[in-house]
């Protein structure tokens, strides 16, 4: 990427350079024929940033920040420099990969202006939510954005090749998005760090330390203006009014006696004078602060008022149909069309990208069953007993296979056979050109887990707590007994096979041998069936909780709670996590933490598991619809 | 005469010493696997081990357990290995009777459990999962030792080889690793040293770490402390190349560099370890030694 700076040099034109303000785009301005200026959000020492609609986009709003940099300075040198550090600012955003960091998608410079395009951050900055806030802010929140703020600093401290200083942590800085999430904004002064370098004298009085007085910027330096920043959220005290360096003076219990005495500790040794007495890294803060978290419970709370508040208003489905009765199974998505069943009996076919009917497939049954697309033709289930295949494009059946029993389970397919359980207690093996029976597999009750294929194994669970591992020719490999219903769908993933029970026993087994690995303790049963990303396991149970299990050790690395069971499966989606709970909500968490991000209300329980594609989530309720929302 | 018994009796001198140790593809490992992979129509484990005193100890407080066999299963017979090394603390008393005790409590629990699947022995059938074993082993072995030898401490890594996958539990800075076929040499396992973490939380290099004075200094080890958190995880196999499990006497004495050429130039994974014994007595042998090598074959 080069930074088009050859304008900014030329000579200004004096008599039009008198004020930023006279300079300010106005609304409606097209920049680079691209950004359409929507209005002034800020104003900065070098010129304004606007908000704006990026038009490469043009059926969905998406919306931009462009930082805007006025060349005013008359010196050549002078002006030279200003254009190296907002270069330098593109620079080093540009490189950094990080959630707490807002991406950068262009720069390019117009006449006299320089500009930066990056994330539009829709939300607040900390200094203006703990200045409108009417009491303090609740613990919990504070200690959340404090851990996001060490993973940030981390991140950027453990910068390769040179470690990068933040040099001006202070709560204007951190912008609060509307997901209640942290993002660390104004690189402006942020320098690539050499070790013994001495560093200008940057940062803002009241929260930096005493050795950046000297011109000393050390990782430990942006800790202290943490430690500073934290205090200030925590006792409204803004130590810009304070005389430096004395926290010590204003005990954070004594201000606000509703903290916690860990978290007090864990700010007090951030502020220590001397660098040496902090925490010795941003990662120790962080795991100091996960600490005082799992003894205070805040991790597994829901965000409080603040950001609830935010997020009450942003979501909006782009479309929503509206079935004949409920929906509880899962889409599908091929060619642009998304498929799914309803327990008015029909299999619809609509436009992905608005919901517009195409067509629809009637079975004499419900359809719970997840449509599964190959060559052209959809297969599902329905509870008329039947395994269905119709054509994509038109709907038309394709062919027909009866089972005794009603189908809940899903199709999969392998090999050219598509495995299918029945509540006729048989595993169906169809070969999909013929349409036939090449085995069937009788379990010992109903089959509605929907079957996993890995290494010519099958792997099932059955209503009565059997799971299978059957061969491709039909023939028991293995078998273990569940205290009760497995009616999760396995995983399979390095020769380990992961599925939950009614027995509420999230289940770890040898793939070849079924051997028990481990057991992890759900709260309730589970039908919710696992998802594996980054060695991290995600499934819902009937407790209403969400969890994440490292795969190899069974630990559990986070849960969040919802309002009812959770029967639908989650889904990983970039960093993010998509699940649905009989709560009625679709909820998005990020996954590594198990934060929300933002919750979407439907009128009815979900026990459908949601579909990600092309940055849209597709969901369906109970309450008839299915919706297309914005990932 | 002689020359013909050199024939007869003489390593090939063909031993490549210009082996690379430059990281193969996937491709090239793939390869490699597919080529081992019709010698053996069944799936089995291969072991080696190897101890010494050192050069500068008079007592050896390492202890080590090696059991490989197959269980009989209904997917056929099955590889079992159960290979576990325990470090005495130097400087406390009775080193070797907590490394001792340790490896025979959590290796007889252990064995105990698969006994209906190895023997003919009244036994009570398993209704655990491996990882839950493993931590009972652990646990046992740590009641022992505060009760037969209070006041020491002994480092505990076991591997629990079934099928596919091998289980760890770990505690204190003995350490497993795979060497892969291409000479890379990674270890698995954390070592609860205040050194380890040090490094990790980025505070010293690698290079600092290794000559640290208090790089000894255990902050997890079995005997101290009430509460003892073993790492357990389970991982599968490694498809190719080998684990290897050894304590710092090892380790800490020779690179990672001459672990693979000391394994990978061997003829044998017993002449493997007896070169890496060599290698670390060489180097001055400061600790016990003690090392296990275990191959999947097929």
């Amino acid at each position: 990427m080069i930074l088009e700076t050859q304008n900014v040099d030329e000579p200004l034109d004096s008599e039009e350079e008198t004020s930023t303000a006279r300079r300010q785009l106005r609304a409606g301005t097209t920049l680079a024929n691209r950004y359409h200026i929507q209005e002034v959000i800020g104003v900065g020492g070098m010129g304004s940033v606007y908000r704006a609609r990026d038009l490469h986009f043009p059926n969905v709003v998406k919306l931009v920040a462009v930082k805007e940099m006025i060349n005013l300075a008359p010196d050549p040198l002078v002006r030279r420099t200003i254009v190296q550090n907002f270069e330098r600012e593109a620079n080093i955003l540009a490189t950094l990969n990080h959630r707490s960091i807002p991406r950068i998608y262009d720069y390019f410079s117009e006449e006299d202006k320089s500009y930066l395009v990056l994330e539009f951050i829709n939300g607040k900055d900390l200094e203006a939510i703990i200045a409108e806030a009417e009491g303090f802010l609740p613990e919990d929140e504070v200690l959340a954005w404090a851990i996001e703020l060490c993973d940030v600093l981390h991140f950027l401290h453990t910068h390769k090749p040179d470690p990068i200083i933040f040099r001006d942590m202070k709560p204007s800085n951190a912008m609060i998005n509307q997901y209640g999430n942290v993002v660390l904004v104004d690189f402006g002064i942020a320098k690539p760090f050499q070790v013994g370098q001495k560093g200008t004298m940057i940062g803002t009085e009241g929260y930096s330390p005493p050795e950046q007085y000297r011109g000393e910027a050390t990782p430990l330096a942006d800790i202290y203006a943490l430690g500073a920043t934290l205090h200030h959220a925590l006792t409204k005290r803004d130590p810009r009014l304070e005389p430096p360096f004395s926290f010590a003076e204003r005990p954070l219990r004594k201000i606000n006696p509703d903290i916690s005495g860990e978290f007090e500790a864990a700010i007090n040794t951030a502020l220590q004078y001397n660098p040496e007495d902090r925490y010795a890294s941003a990662l120790e803060m962080k795991e100091a602060l996960l600490a005082v978290a799992r003894k205070t419970g805040a991790l597994s709370r829901l965000p409080t008022h603040t950001t609830a508040a935010m997020q009450s208003n942003a979501i909006k489905p782009i479309w929503a149909f509206q079935c004949e009765d409920e929906i509880r199974g899962t889409p599908a998505i091929h060619d642009g069309n998304l498929f799914i069943g309803s327990y008015d009996n029909n299999l619809y076919a609509l436009d992905a990208s608005n919901g517009e009917f195409k067509w629809k497939y009637a079975t004499d049954g419900g359809i719970v069953s997840r449509p599964l697309v190959y060559d052209n033709n959809v297969y599902f289930g329905s509870e008329d007993n039947r395994l269905h295949v119709v054509s994509a494009r038109s709907g038309k059946v394709t062919w027909t296979y009866y089972t005794k029993g009603r189908i809940r389970s899903s199709p999969r397919l392998a090999e050219g056979h598509v495995f299918i359980g029945s509540d006729d207690n048989y595993l169906h093996a169809v070969n999909i050109t013929s349409g036939r029976a090449a085995w069937i597999f009788e379990a010992s009750s109903s089959i509605r887990s929907t079957p996993f294929v890995a290494q010519d194994l099958v792997y099932t669970g059955c209503e009565s707590g059997d799971f299978y591992c059957i061969g491709f020719q039909g023939e028991l490999k293995w078998r273990f007994q569940a205290k009760r219903a497995v009616t999760s769908s396995p995983w399979v993933a390095d020769n380990v096979v992961y599925f939950t029970s009614l027995d509420s026993t999230f289940y770890a087994l040898d793939a070849q041998t079924g051997w028990v690995i481990w057991r992890a303790r759900l709260g309730k049963g589970s039908i919710s069936s696992p998802a594996l990303v980054d060695n991290l396991l995600f499934v819902g149970a009937a407790d209403g909780n969400i969890y994440a299990i490292e795969a190899h050790t069974s630990k559990e690395i986070w849960r969040f709670r919802t309002e009812h069971q959770v029967s639908s499966s989650p889904v990983i989606y970039r960093d993010s996590l998509y699940c649905g709970s009989v709560d009625g909500f679709l909820y998005c968490l990020e996954y590594t933490t198990g934060r929300l991000r933002w919750k979407f209300a439907t009128e009815g329980p979900i026990t459908g598991s949601p579909l990600v594609f092309d940055d849209i989530v597709y969901i369906g309720s109970t309450d008839h619809h299915i919706y297309a929302l914005l990932a | 005469m002689i020359k013909f018994f050199k024939k007869l009796f003489a390593r090939p001198e063909t031993q490549p010493d210009n082996v690379t140790t430059a990281p193969l593809s996937e491709q090239q490992i793939e390869s490699i696997v597919q080529t081992q992979g019709p010698l053996y129509d069944l799936q089995q484990l291969n072991a080696g081990a190897g101890q010494s005193t050192g050069k500068q100890r008079e007592l050896n407080e390492d202890s080590l357990l090696s059991i490989t066999t197959t269980l009989a299963g209904n997917s056929g017979n099955l590889p079992f290995g159960l290979y576990i090394i325990a470090d005495g603390m130097g400087g406390h008393q009775y080193g070797e009777v907590a490394s001792n005790a340790a490896i025979r409590t959590m290796g007889g629990l252990i064995l105990g459990k698969f006994h209906p699947y190895m023997f003919d022995l009244p036994t009570k059938v398993m209704d655990e999962s491996i990882q839950e074993i493993m931590l009972a082993g652990v646990k046992d072995a740590q009641n022992i030792v505060q009760h037969e030898a209070p006041g020491s401490g002994t480092t505990l890594t076991a591997a629990l080889v079934l099928g596919r996958q091998v289980t760890i539990a770990h505690v204190g800075d003995s350490r497993v690793y795979v060497v892969r076929p291409d000479g890379r040499v990674e270890p698995i396992t954390r070592d609860h040293s205040l050194v380890r973490r040090l490094e990790e939380l980025g505070q010293i290099t690698s290079e600092e770490a290794a000559v640290h004075p208090q790089r000894n200094v255990l902050y997890r080890a079995i005997g101290q402390g009430d509460a003892l958190e073993p790492d357990i995880f389970t991982v599968p196999f490694p498809q190719s190349g080998y684990l290897m499990l050894c304590s710092d006497g090892l380790w800490g004495v020779i690179t990672e560099d001459d672990i693979s050429k000391a394994v990978l130039q061997a003829p044998s994974l017993h002449r493997a370890c007896q070169n890496l014994v060599t290698a670390a007595n060489t180097a001055g042998g400061p600790d016990n030694i003690s090392v296990i090598l275990v191959q999947m074959l097929g």
